[in-house]
């Protein structure tokens, strides 16, 4: 069947915000769908809120808006662009949503939309739980027996019924949000009110558990011809009870038959031909002993289709983009072969391990336990030719402190963290082997086949032969390529053997034991392939074939997580395209699975590869690169500059040079003590700062500085562990429980300037130019850590001398660090004064929104200034920062409501998971559009309840007027109520939450609440405030913590009263400004 | 213990020995399938041929003793990346070193299959010696290029069953029963499974049975099973086919589809590197659906060669256009080159094939 004539024009709707539950996989499967759309010479409509994608780049689509997904909005743009149809499956869970809301609505029938690929009949069949089992049934598929409720009443009904634990899942939601076991009747009530609150329709499903199953998923695909294929099987290494993206993933498959496989697949095709399903699907099975249920069916590209993409080389979403046009499986072209059609089943020759990064270093408090509801922010994939290599690899691409055997627990807690799923397991299980446990106990403790186990007994066993051979002089070259095949790094050979890395990198290279790297085919070498996408191993022979031409290889960011986002794979993916536009080769190195970045066709060469110095070096020592670039992959390839360095300059047979910032000046910036002296050498303003190597001494900068201050250990991400500290109580407090101070580890504590208006820039510097891509004015003050601080362009409050002031240190600062390529540097200003808070040489998390907003391609603009084409040349001669008509917000994404227990606090440690971007002709309207996206909406009529703390007061008074003239009701505790009826306003009074019911709480539960405003108060009625927020979150009620955010919510809120403006797009936008 | 596998190229590649000692030779193949390993290694079309695994872990969940697809191991030897040592499987009775160890089948581990499957690719399908107990390459190289073409041995023989045999259904219906007559050439045994769980009882024969002997069990049907080696080795079968065809409905799978079409006047040729696997694109020109197949065969029809016009190309691989599907226009006769049977591989078109085989047979459904 060949492409639909009657389709010209199509709308993608993408998935908004980076959250738990849905990381960079819509990235990576919208803009293949783009791409593979426009390919077939169709027009693309594309919407998105998120900026910090590859997708919502201009040039991906023929029309980009940066728009909320949200009926209305997407109303808006069907109106003007008149799309002939639109494609549900490629933005995720949000894109069903939006797509099944807009059909509700009529909008679909009204506006002549047809819905392309899955239809909608299908989507409902699927999310909706109760005709989910229905339809299983029918074909005589078995589900866990189930009953869909919409009341708690009727949930606690069901205990005797299907009896305890239970599986509580919510219909359409992501992720397995607001879902979970209980275990106990008031477990299930509290989950499942949660969860009815998530529920798109209101509905939860409650279900039996088949806790201690194996869970097993497959990746099917279906053309409208019904051809039927499946791409892989993944089994997960927990057992039910862990959702899959909290789960170790092995693919393909390792403990099932042919015979129990076949049983699995024959019944995925049967289920996913039953649906109708057009286009990739996913479907989850548990299984035990040659029986299994029927779990959940994704009638969509999902997290696990970018898994299966990337660990098999089938482009799933592209091929979905195609098929949803009309065309048939054998009418498309494999990609990777470039002879064989896509109607084949990839088999793959190597193992592939995905491992969930969790954000439990940011919240020390969050519970650990791995449920159905996902609380990791991202995953990374290795892949090797054992499961020991391919899961060792694993491990050491999450980036983590963490690694096996640096962690003790007692036997008791072994005991314990065996039994319960934690982010931490992997390790304990390592500890427990280590310790005396034998495999039988840890596989029966854990669940997890012993089959798995064994590997890791593999692992510990190679180790200990290692350790011994140490011991006795030498290890032996046999022994050396028998734990490189195992996994394990000249690191940690080193350290077994009591020798150096150096040592032991020189022993192998002499022995020959160099790794080798194989193909991702799809097809086990079966057909010759074209595509270029390599990993690691030890194997006899190596198919990398380095060109002679000239090549750059370029460092990626390893796993998405709090603090280092998708904005660095945007980073990351343009850089590639600038190198490869100057014709010079660009190899990739990362290990995300989800990202576009490591889709195999956006570089020359993809080496899927942990970022460590060795795994970095081994490609480097192979492709004998000119240059290898660490400023775009954010700290993580930055961490690796110093390091690299050091090997290339020990290594003098390899000649590639680290280009851009030079790893020296990188430490610097990095290094506060240096930064600062460089700093007040060009007579830069910087908050007075201190550098402490004991309590002692902390005390005493502290007492010099005058409180409050802010603390944090040098060399931090995101913000980790940064506080700020009222007096020497709470300082002490902080060196007793955060962060222990020593001379190794120092601490910094700078005067935390309060009330003063954040700021930041983005620039590109030649070493002889400043080129500014933004000036950003936070709206929340200085102390709520940048990347969690909304920000708009152009700046709103700021005045032409502060201006002038913070483009002179943007100039003077990225020539003082001999900047080549990005910097960002964030400054504040309180009074008539600016300082300079940190400059980091490198890409950052405002890359992409203000690439958006100003239309300047700032990461391609670095990587060319770092090939050597200046500023000048480039054509960019005004380096003052673009002037730009309309008003861009950005707003973040805060993952309270997936960790339960968190309080909703902004503060200097970073917190949120993504961002989404607001863009209007004017400032309250763009503010009130990123709220939107951020799933805060502001409401136009309703009440709102205001609580702050004392010296918000002024503020209140301002946001209260604007509210009343906006037709808003205002709600209260009587302090506040008195307060404003001093001013005149009028204010319903409700009761403090710990004077007891009715409070706002039971307001809130009640929807009678249309915005929270509550700013933190003094320690003594923190405890209310907390409850306020929580409940917030909890109920699905808008809420803001900062003054300043509901000032700028408050004048929103009148902006829209007067009406919405026109929707256009960024190249629109952008169009304007030229 | 050592181990060393020798090909006709000179290539030597030395690894861990398992299974049982010894030397032996044969041709080299490779299966991209990952799981099947116990139903691919009794498949009797492996006779006369090494088999190597692509996907690197092999014995995973052991052996169950459920999955054999003959009565013993059939290939040859068995190369491998890694053999696991402690399989996990509720239905596991032994391990795959146990196995090639009983069934007296060399076996190495520790070699690097995906180079050797790139030099098959590249090369074509290569002759091959595996010594387990010695690393004489040069030994091996040379027992490697000594042995005879596979299209010159008659390996039917030495596969089939060496009498005729009847196999009732348990869901037959005693007021119509029906007889399919299975020629076996090396018969997987999930033919006899698919034929049998739809009521038709079968009689295996020989594949050297005389037509007086099939006439003997008064067929409703007649089957010709896959089978190893080069189709023209089968000569019996193919003046089996070309007597009972308009008398009886013939189907065949794998070298029996080879064989019906020999009969029906057309070419068969040998495929570079043969197609070995549970992933096979299949395209069915009636409905223009792709199935995915399971497939191990060595040789190939020519689809240009049928000299009568009342035969037709009814399926083929998407992959290389090879034909995988013949029918006759007029005569109740068709056949597949890939295995509708499965076991292992896809099930995808098992009730295709095999209602089909029903109706032919005289089934009621």
């Amino acid at each position: 069947m060949p492409k639909r004539d009657d389709i010209k024009k199509i709308l993608l709707i993408g998935s908004g915000p980076i959250m738990i539950g849905q990381a960079a996989e819509f990235d990576f499967s919208g803009s293949q769908a783009c791409k593979s759309l426009k390919e077939e010479g169709l027009e693309v409509v594309l919407v998105n809120s998120n900026p910090a994608t590859i997708m919502t780049d201009p040039e991906m689509a023929d029309a980009v808006y940066i728009e909320p997904l949200e009926v209305k909005a997407v109303e808006r743009i069907i109106a003007k662009e008149r799309p002939d149809g639109l494609i549900a499956g490629i933005g995720g869970q949000t894109g069903l949503n939006i797509t099944s809301e807009l059909a509700e609505h009529g909008i679909l029938e009204k506006y002549n939309v047809k819905l392309l690929g899955t239809n909608l009949e299908a989507i409902k069949n699927t999310e909706d739980r109760e005709l989910f089992k229905q339809t299983m049934e029918s074909i005589g598929e078995k589900v866990p027996r189930s009953k869909a409720i919409s009341t708690l009443k009727e949930a606690e009904e069901l205990i005797d019924e299907l009896g305890l634990p239970l599986i509580i899942r919510p219909a359409y939601t992501l992720g397995g949000a607001g879902g979970g076991i209980a275990h106990t009747k008031e477990e299930l009530l509290e989950i499942t009110e949660r969860g009815l609150r998530r529920s798109r329709i209101n509905q939860v499903l409650i279900e039996e558990s088949v806790l201690g199953w194996k869970e097993f998923e497959y990746e099917v695909m279906r053309d409208a011809n019904d051809t039927c294929i499946v791409i892989c099987n993944m089994e997960n290494l927990d057992p039910m009870g862990v959702h899959t993206g909290e789960s170790i993933v092995v693919t393909p498959s390792q403990t099932l038959n042919d015979e129990e496989h076949q049983m699995l697949r024959t019944a995925a095709i049967k289920i996913i031909r039953t649906f109708g399903i057009e286009g990739g699907c996913n479907i989850q099975f548990a299984a035990k002993d040659g029986d299994y249920r029927i779990v959940e069916v994704n009638p969509r590209v999902s997290r696990s289709s970018a898994l299966a993409s990337k660990a098999t080389g089938y482009p799933i979403a592209k091929v979905t983009a195609k098929i949803a046009i009309g065309m048939a499986l054998d009418e498309i072209l494999n990609d990777v072969t470039k002879k064989t059609p896509a109607s084949f089943e990839p088999t793959i020759d190597y193992i592939v391990t995905k491992i969930p990064r969790w954000p439990f270093d940011k919240f020390v408090n969050a519970d650990k336990t791995l449920t159905t509801a996902m609380k990791s922010t991202g995953e990374v994939m290795a892949i090797g030719r054992t499961i020991e290599e391919s899961l060792l690899k694993a491990v050491r691409s999450l980036d983590i402190k963490m690694n096996f055997g640096t962690e003790e627990w007692s036997e008791n807690e072994t005991r314990m963290l065996l039994k319960t799923p934690t982010s931490e397991r992997l390790f304990v299980m390592y500890h427990a082997l280590c310790n005396g446990f034998s495999v039988e106990e840890v596989s029966s403790l854990t669940g997890i086949d012993i089959f798995f186990i064994r590997k890791l007994k593999n692992i510990i066993d190679m180790e200990d032969m290692v350790r011994e051979e140490g011991f006795s002089g030498a290890i032996s070259d046999d022994l050396l390529r028998e734990a490189k095949q195992t996994g394990f790094t000249d690191a940690r050979i080193a350290e077994l053997t009591g020798k150096t890395r150096e040592d032991i990198n020189d022993q192998r290279r002499a022995a020959g034991i160099i790794s080798t790297y194989k193909m991702v085919d799809t097809c086990a070498a079966e057909f010759a392939a074209e595509t270029p996408y390599y990993y690691s191993c030890y194997e006899q022979m190596c198919e990398a074939n380095p060109s002679d031409r000239k090549k750059i290889v370029i460092l990626g960011s390893g796993p998405i997580r709090i603090g280092q986002g998708i904005e660095f794979d945007y980073c990351t993916v343009h850089a590639v395209a600038a190198i490869r536009e100057a014709g010079i080769e660009a190899h990739i190195i990362n290990n995300n699975p989800e990202t576009v970045s490591t889709d195999y066709d956006t570089s020359d060469k993809l080496f899927f590869e942990p970022l460590t110095l060795e795994d970095v070096m081994n490609v480097i020592e192979k492709e004998n690169p000119g240059a290898v670039l660490v400023q775009f992959g954010g700290q993580t390839s930055v961490n690796l500059a110093l390091p690299l360095e050091r090997e290339l300059k020990r290594r003098n047979d390899l000649k590639t040079v680290i280009l851009g910032t030079s790893p020296e000046d990188i430490d610097v910036a990095e290094d506060r003590e240096k930064f600062n002296l460089r700093m007040s050498k060009i007579g830069i303003n910087q908050p007075d700062a201190g550098y402490a190597t004991s309590q002692d001494q902390a005390i005493e900068i502290a007492t010099r500085i005058g409180y409050p201050v802010l603390v944090r250990p040098s060399y931090v991400l995101g913000g980790r562990a940064m506080e700020i500290v009222y007096d020497q109580n709470d300082l002490e407090r902080y060196m007793r429980e955060a962060v222990k101070v020593s001379p190794e580890h120092p601490i910094l504590i700078d005067d935390f300037l309060e009330g003063a208006v954040e700021i930041d820039v983005d620039a590109v510097c030649d070493g002889k130019d400043v080129l500014i891509g933004a000036i950003m004015e936070h709206i929340e003050e200085a102390g709520v850590h940048s990347g969690d601080s909304a920000c708009v362009i152009p700046p709103q409050s700021l005045s032409y001398e502060v201006l002038e002031t913070v483009r002179d240190y943007t100039r003077k600062i990225a020539l003082a660090l001999n900047v080549k390529g990005l910097v960002n540097i964030q400054m504040a200003q309180k009074g008539d004064k600016v300082y300079v808070l940190e400059a980091n040489p490198r890409s950052s998390r405002t890359i992409p929104f203000v690439s958006k907003a100003v239309g300047l391609p700032l990461a391609k603009i670095a990587a060319r200034v770092i090939m050597g084409e200046t500023l000048e040349e480039q054509g960019y001669s005004t380096c003052d920062e673009p002037k730009v008509k309309h008003v861009s917000v950005k707003e973040v994404l805060l993952p309270f409501d997936k960790l339960p227990g968190a309080d909703p606090l902004l503060g200097p440690e970073m917190k949120s998971t993504g961002e989404v971007m607001g863009v209007d002709s004017d400032y309250g309207r763009a503010f009130f559009k990123a709220q939107l996206s951020a799933d805060n909406l502001l409401p136009l009529t309703g009440k709102v309840f205001l609580s702050v703390k004392e010296e918000d007061q002024d503020g209140l008074l301002d946001v209260a007027q604007k509210l009343v003239s906006a037709g808003i009701e205002l709600l209260g505790t009587k302090g506040t109520a008195d307060f404003l009826s001093e001013h005149g306003l009028e204010m319903g009074i409700v009761r403090k939450v710990h004077d007891g019911s009715p409070n706002v709480i039971d307001m809130m539960r009640r929807y009678e609440v249309a915005l929270v405003i509550n700013t933190p108060e003094d320690k003594l009625s923190r405890e209310d405030g907390s409850r306020i927020r929580r409940a917030a979150v909890d109920f699905k009620v808008p809420y803001i913590t900062t003054i300043q955010a509901a000032i700028a919510a408050a004048n929103a809120i009148v902006t829209m009263k007067q009406g919405e403006g026109e929707v256009k797009s960024i190249n629109e936008y952008h169009k304007e400004m030229a | 213990m050592n181990a060393v596998l020798g090909l006709e190229d000179g290539t030597i590649i030395k690894g861990t020995g398992f299974g049982a000692e010894g030397i032996v030779s044969g041709e080299l193949v490779f299966t991209t399938q990952y799981t099947g390993y116990e139903e691919a290694l009794t498949d009797p079309s492996y006779k006369g041929q090494i088999l190597m695994f692509t996907y690197p872990l092999i014995g995973n969940y052991g052996v169950s003793g459920n999955c054999m697809e003959s009565d013993a191991v059939k290939a040859e030897g068995l190369v491998v990346r890694e053999a696991c040592p402690k399989p996990s499987h509720h239905l596991g009775k032994k391990t795959i070193y146990q196995l090639m160890e009983e069934e007296g089948k060399p076996g190495i581990a520790g070699v690097d299959t995906r180079m050797l499957t790139i030099k098959t690719r590249e090369h074509g399908t290569m002759r091959a010696a595996l010594i387990n107990g010695s690393d004489d390459g040069e030994e091996a190289v040379r027992i490697a290029r000594a042995q005879k073409s596979i299209s010159d041995i008659d390996f039917i023989s030495q596969v089939s069953c060496p009498e005729p045999f009847k196999l009732e259904s348990p869901s037959r219906d005693p007021y119509n029963p029906l007889n399919v007559v299975l020629v076996d050439c090396g018969r997987k045994l999930s033919i006899e499974r698919s034929l049998l769980a739809r009521g038709m009882d079968v009689t295996v024969v020989p594949g050297n049975s005389s037509i007086s002997t099939i006439e003997s069990y008064d067929p409703d049907l007649l089957f010709i099973s896959n089978g190893p080696g080069d189709p023209l080795q089968a000569q019996n079968a193919i003046s089996a086919v070309k007597h009972f065809t308009g008398e009886l409905p013939i189907v065949g799978i794998c070298l029996g589809h080879q064989i019906m079409s020999l009969a029906l006047g057309a070419e068969t040729y040998k495929l570079k590197f043969g197609h070995r696997g549970a992933n096979q694109p299949v395209k069915d020109l009636e409905t223009g659906i792709v199935h995915i197949t399971s497939q191990n065969h060595g040789f190939a029809v020519d689809g240009n060669s049928f000299e009568e016009a009342e035969v037709e190309v009814t399926q083929y691989n998407t992959n290389d256009k090879t034909v995988e599907g013949i029918a006759h226009k007029y005569l109740d006769m068709f056949s597949v080159q890939y295995h509708p049977d499965a076991h292992p591989g896809p099930q995808d078109t098992e009730n295709l094939f095999f209602s089909k085989v029903l109706k032919l047979a005289g089934g009621k459904k």
